[in-house]
Formats: C-alpha cells, sequence, structure tokens
C-alpha cells in the first residue's frame, strides 16, 4: 500500500537533493569544523555556505543566521535572550493559539514570576491589533506572534504587529517554523528582530533549526559551551544537517512561487469535494489569510481518532485535534481559542500538503473520506437523526 | 499513536452489533457529544428468563471507545441480566487484550452503559451522573462515580482516576479532592509534613556547616580547579571565599547560590551566603 502523507505541517519528507547534498557529511567528512587540521576545519566554509544560503531564504545577512536543533530551541532561545537582555522588564506578550514552544515557554516563565500576556484571537483565528496596541507595557521584553498557525495554517499580521512593535521600541520575535518556505519572508521589509524556523518542515531532516537575529538585537546565549556560532549557541556543529538546511533553504526559495499556487490549487479541490460530500462540515480558520498547503476540516457527529485510524487503513496520513490524539484528555488549545464548538472539535482533521503530493492521491482522499465519515456516522448515536439532546456538557 | 492491540483495532474497523435494538427492553445512554465520547446501548431482554438476547450499540468516539463498546455487547449477548452486571470495565478491557491505561475510561463508559441499560430495563430512574457530589466540572465526574471505578479496579494514583474517569484530565483543579476521596477510600492518612529541624545550638550549626562544606561543596568546586574557605559564620550569615579557579570566574555568583541553597536545604532556610 503507497503512503498518502498528507502530513506535512507535523513534519516533511526530506527531499532527495538534500540528502544527496548532506550524505557525503556524514560518511566522509565527519570531522570537526573547529578543528586545526584541514579534514575538520574545511568544513567550516561549508557551514558558512549553507548560512548564506539560509539568509538569502529571508532577505537576511549571513551574520543574521544563529543555526540551532530545532524551532523549539529557536523559540525558547528568542525569548529567553530578550528576557535576560532586560532583566528589569517581566512583562511577556504572545497569543494564545502559538505552539507549545513558545505557549509552554511563557507559562514556564510565568512560574518565575514573569507577567504574561495571552491575547486572544476572534472565531477566525486572527489578533485585533488594538488588544495588542493596549497590552503593551513599559516592561514588556518582548512580544512573541507565529507567522502562521500550524493547527489552522491561520498567517497572522505580522508586518503591521512588527511596526507597531517598532515605533514603541519592543523587541519583537515571530515562530515562523510553518511559514518559512511556504509562503516568500523578506526580513529586510519585515519589522521582525527574531524569527525562528525548523530544518524538517521544509523538506531538511529533523534535529536542526535556525535563529534569524536581525544585526544590533542584544542578544544572549540559550546553551552556554563553545564559541561555535560566535558564541551566540554553543555545541559541536550539525554539520550534515547545517549543510541539509541550506540546501532545503535554495530549494524552497527557487519554486515557493509556483508551489504555492501548486499546493493551494490542490488543498482547494480537497477542500471543495470534502465539503460537498459529507453534510455538517465546516473549515476551520481564516480562509482569506491561510497557508497554502493547509486545511483544517470539521466534520460533525464523529471523533477525530477514529477518522485518523480509518484512514490509516488506506495509508492516508493526516491530523487531528481530537482529545482523544492529543495524549491528553484536553482538544486542540487552537481551535478552542477560535471557538469552534467543541462537538466540531473532536472530528477535525488537519490535511496539510506538500510539493511531493500528487492529483492522484488528492482524488484518491476525495473518493475515501466521504465513505469513511458516513461509516463512523452510522456507528454513532448523534450521526443519525437525534442530533438533539444529551448535548449539555461544560 | 496508541498502541493498541489487534483485537482492538478489529473491533474498531468491523465492528459487531452495530445500531439500535427495535423497540428495545433496556435502553443506556451515557457520556456526551461535547466531552467528547457517548454510548448508546439498546438490549432486548426475555421477560421470562431475563436473558438478554440482543444487544447493539451506537458510539460516538475513538477508536478504544467504539471496540470497547462492540466488545461490550459481544460479552452480555446470551447472558441473564445478573450475569451481565458480573461483567466489570476491566472484563471488556481483557475481552480486547487490553487497552492502553489512558484509554481506560472507554471500558468504564461501557460497562456504565450496561447498568444504565439495566435500571432502565427495571424501570429504575436512577442516573448516576446526577447524583452525589461534582468533582470534575470538566468532564462532569461525581465523586460517587471516582469512589465507585477507583474501588473496582484498585486505583490509588489521581493519573489512574484520570485514566479511568477522566476526572482531573481537564484543568486539573478537581486534583487535590480526587487525592482527598481515594485517601479516605483506601482509608490512608495524611502523610505528615516531614517536622521541621530541631533547633540547633550555634556550636552545632557551624559544625553542620562546616561539615556541609567539606564533604558536598568543596569536592565540586576542587574538580573544577577552584576552592572554598570558609571565613565568618554570623547568625544566618555564612562568609565565605572563593579560592583557585572560582576567582573572578563569570559563574561565580551561580556558585555561590548553589551553596547557598544548599546550605538552605540541610541547615536552614534563612542562611545567607556571600562571597568576602
Amino acid at each position: 500500500m503507497n503512503t498518502i502523507y498528507l502530513d506535512n505541517n507535523a513534519t516533511t519528507q526530506v527531499a532527495p537533493q538534500v540528502l544527496e547534498e548532506m550524505f557525503p557529511y556524514l560518511r566522509d567528512f565527519y570531522g570537526n569544523p573547529s578543528s586545526m587540521h584541514t579534514f575538520g576545519g574545511q568544513l567550516h566554509k561549508k557551514i558558512e555556505e549553507a548560512r548564506e544560503r539560509v539568509a538569502q531564504l529571508l532577505g537576511a545577512e549571513p551574520e543574521e543566521i544563529i543555526f540551532t536543533s530545532c524551532g523549539t530551541e529557536s523559540d525558547n532561545t528568542a525569548i529567553m535572550s530578550a528576557a535576560e537582555s532586560f532583566p528589569q522588564k517581566k512583562h511577556i506578550i504572545t497569543t494564545r493559539v502559538e505552539h507549545p514552544a513558545v505557549l509552554s515557554f511563557c507559562k514556564h516563565l510565568a512560574r518565575k514570576g514573569y507577567r504574561i500576556t495571552f491575547l486572544p484571537v476572534n472565531n477566525q483565528g486572527q489578533l485585533n491589533i488594538d488588544d495588542l496596541i493596549k497590552v503593551i507595557a513599559d516592561d514588556t521584553a518582548v512580544v512573541s506572534v507565529m507567522f502562521a498557525n500550524n493547527e489552522i495554517g491561520n498567517i497572522f499580521p505580522i508586518h503591521q504587529v512588527g511596526e507597531i512593535l517598532r515605533d514603541r521600541k519592543v523587541l519583537f520575535h515571530t515562530d515562523a517554523v510553518q511559514a518559512v518556505g511556504k509562503i516568500p519572508i523578506d526580513t529586510k521589509k519585515l519589522p521582525v528582530d527574531m524569527l525562528s524556523l525548523s530544518g524538517h518542515k521544509l523538506h531538511a531532516p529533523k534535529g536542526i533549526g535556525a535563529l534569524y537575529v536581525r544585526k544590533k538585537t542584544r542578544f544572549n546565549p540559550y546553551l552556554i559551551g563553545g564559541h561555535q556560532e560566535k558564541g551566540r549557541r554553543a555545541g559541536t556543529e550539525n554539520v550534515a544537517s547545517i549543510i541539509a538546511l541550506g540546501k532545503a533553504c535554495e530549494l524552497a526559495m527557487k519554486d515557493i512561487e509556483k508551489e504555492s499556487a501548486f499546493l493551494s490549487r490542490l488543498r482547494d479541490k480537497l477542500e471543495q469535494a470534502l465539503l460537498k460530500s459529507s453534510s455538517d462540515t465546516r473549515i476551520n480558520g481564516d480562509v482569506t489569510s491561510r497557508l497554502p498547503n493547509t486545511s483544517n476540516i470539521s466534520f460533525e457527529y464523529v471523533e477525530g481518532e477514529a477518522i485518523l485510524l480509518r484512514l490509516n487503513e488506506y495509508g492516508i496520513c493526516a491530523s487531528s485535534g481530537s482529545a482523544c490524539t492529543s495524549g491528553s484528555l484536553e482538544p486542540s488549545h487552537v481551535l478552542r481559542a477560535i471557538g469552534v464548538p467543541f462537538t466540531a472539535i473532536h472530528g477535525s482533521i488537519r490535511f496539510s500538503l506538500s510539493r511531493y503530493n500528487t492529483e492522484e492521491e488528492i482524488d484518491k482522499v476525495i473518493e475515501i473520506v466521504p465513505g469513511i465519515i458516513k461509516d463512523l456516522r452510522m456507528l454513532s448515536p448523534f450521526g443519525r437523526d437525534k442530533l438533539s439532546g444529551t448535548l449539555k456538557c461544560p | 499513536m496508541w498502541d493498541y492491540t489487534d483485537k482492538v483495532r478489529e473491533f474498531f474497523l468491523n465492528p459487531k452489533n452495530i445500531g439500535e435494538v427495535e423497540n428495545p427492553d433496556g435502553v443506556g445512554d451515557v457520556g456526551s457529544i461535547v466531552c467528547g465520547d457517548a454510548l448508546r446501548l439498546t438490549l432486548r431482554i426475555d421477560k421470562e428468563t431475563n436473558r438478554i438476547t440482543d444487544a447493539k450499540f451506537q458510539t460516538f468516539g475513538c477508536a478504544s471507545a467504539i471496540a470497547s463498546s462492540s466488545a461490550l455487547t459481544e460479552l452480555i449477548k446470551g447472558k441473564t441480566v445478573d450475569e451481565a452486571l458480573k461483567v466489570t470495565n476491566q472484563d471488556i478491557a481483557d475481552f480486547l487484550g487490553g487497552l492502553p491505561k489512558e484509554k481506560m475510561h472507554c471500558s468504564v463508559m461501557g460497562r456504565e452503559a450496561l447498568e444504565a441499560a439495566v435500571a432502565n430495563y427495571k424501570g429504575i430512574p436512577v442516573t448516576i451522573e446526577e447524583e452525589g457530589k461534582l468533582v470534575c466540572k470538566c468532564f462532569n465526574v461525581t465523586e460517587e462515580k471516582i469512589r465507585k471505578v477507583a474501588i473496582e479496579n484498585h486505583l490509588t494514583t489521581v493519573d489512574e482516576v484520570t485514566d479511568f474517569t477522566k476526572a482531573g484530565g481537564g484543568c486539573g483543579e478537581c486534583k487535590p479532592e480526587i487525592e482527598e476521596i481515594l485517601r479516605d477510600i483506601w482509608s490512608l492518612k495524611t502523610p505528615e509534613k516531614p517536622s521541621a529541624p530541631k533547633k540547633l545550638t550555634n556550636l552545632q550549626k557551624i559544625a553542620l556547616i562546616q561539615e556541609i562544606i567539606e564533604r558536598e561543596i568543596r569536592p565540586g568546586l576542587q574538580a573544577d580547579g577552584g576552592d572554598i574557605e570558609l571565613i565568618d559564620i554570623d547568625g544566618n550569615k555564612v562568609a565565605v571565599a572563593l579560592r583557585g579557579m572560582c576567582t573572578g570566574c563569570v559563574m561565580s555568583g551561580v556558585t555561590l547560590e548553589g551553596i547557598q541553597s544548599k546550605l538552605r536545604e540541610l541547615v536552614s532556610d534563612g542562611i545567607v551566603v556571600e562571597a568576602q
């Protein structure tokens, strides 16, 4: 059975060109770039090449790029750096729909005495800029707003937020893990101070990320040790993966417009077909400002885990915001924050596409999903006709 | 991904006894769509023999909820009502070759639906959910249910109660209350707080601080080429001097804090360490 992989916001396939480019650095050139001998020392140049490629994708200068181990490390580093740079400032602003890499870290800081404002979003998942302006305080150390949401794909008004913060001289970090490589980002025009990205979301391997830090931004390292990354991130460089990330960024940059058009066409086709073929189905999020590859659909009266495991039988990979799939008993914090009714959260499915998906795959999914939904609704006490009744639960 | 047994998978992909018995003799409705799982069990019961001749289910929920419901119907078909009531949630889980512990609440839901359907058959207008004090407000779980499930399944920790009933799995505010209930069930006493360390005389305190610095702190510093010297102890103020590599080290502030927290832990809360 062929796998139909529609879970690219979770992780992506390593691009064949990326794998090819990194492989010699795992097998043959295993030296340490800090070494005095050529065998190791020559790798330094390769790292700098990769840095240039990453910088290019972001419209940045190479020295503005710090390699990290993952998106989470980039996010944690950015927020911690801001906090340590302004030790007298004890206020942090973020949103309710951030990835746990930001959300949980802010909650962690709250336990250490920080005041955290978690901005609400509307039922499209969008920020109200006035809400932000109102909560900025003299002791706001940093504002962290994601570029695009991982679950619903919403793109946030980063440019607008950045301008407001720049006027007020407040540091601005954006978690762009889901956006980099999917939509064009130019830090020359975008008023952000720090930006996180993760390799495995754009066809590089897992275990590599980067943090963009605008020149002249105060910075404090998170990992302390050796002099790597000019003392901004200690630890022997993950040479092969850094090279891989560089290649992945180059590939993304080359085709970003074409790919975006391709993805949104397939995504829209899938979405429209599923809305049409199953009743009581809704799209979650802001369809007017969304990543081209993401679709979050709720099928009422059925439960997400059940849908996923039925899809799994056909080799179709997706994910869900339902409680049963989260490992906790609470359903998706993002869907709750945007006010999706609980009944619809339980049956939410996220399809996230990549350049490696094909029209045939999408057609196959369009063919299979309605049967699964119908089948599970037949099983459900709410699926047939008695849709009212026991619907009260706080 | 959950580690489901083949039997769970089989009963999820090809569930038996789906739907509703026509003109049922007993109906059990438990759970709700808002909470994430719900089960409607319908029974046909031979009134002469009290035997369950047919059982069907409809479930809104995850794979293990569907499999548990289907397993329940298989377990009770052909049994008398009294025999059926002996089927426990553990029997449902065992029938499926086990459930992940976080999913045990699915088997509990099956057992509850059975009780509700039998009560309905017997004409007892009891709904357990509405009785008793509400403990978990996120998932509508009463104290009575927690007690019942905890006793039946020998649950001793709050996490186990959450796995079996969902109680405590939302905001978590009711966790202390659940712990209290468990203590009461297993008649455990509230663990006494460790008694405050005895008041030390000044001489004892000085000796203790000296000993801790020698035994616990110096070896670590010396390993890094540093050292520490105890200069003076005045009440709770402990004056030390850092030596060797520690002198002028940027991390010395961290080191001092570490020493202070160690002394606070082992000697007295009020200790303040100062470098000379």
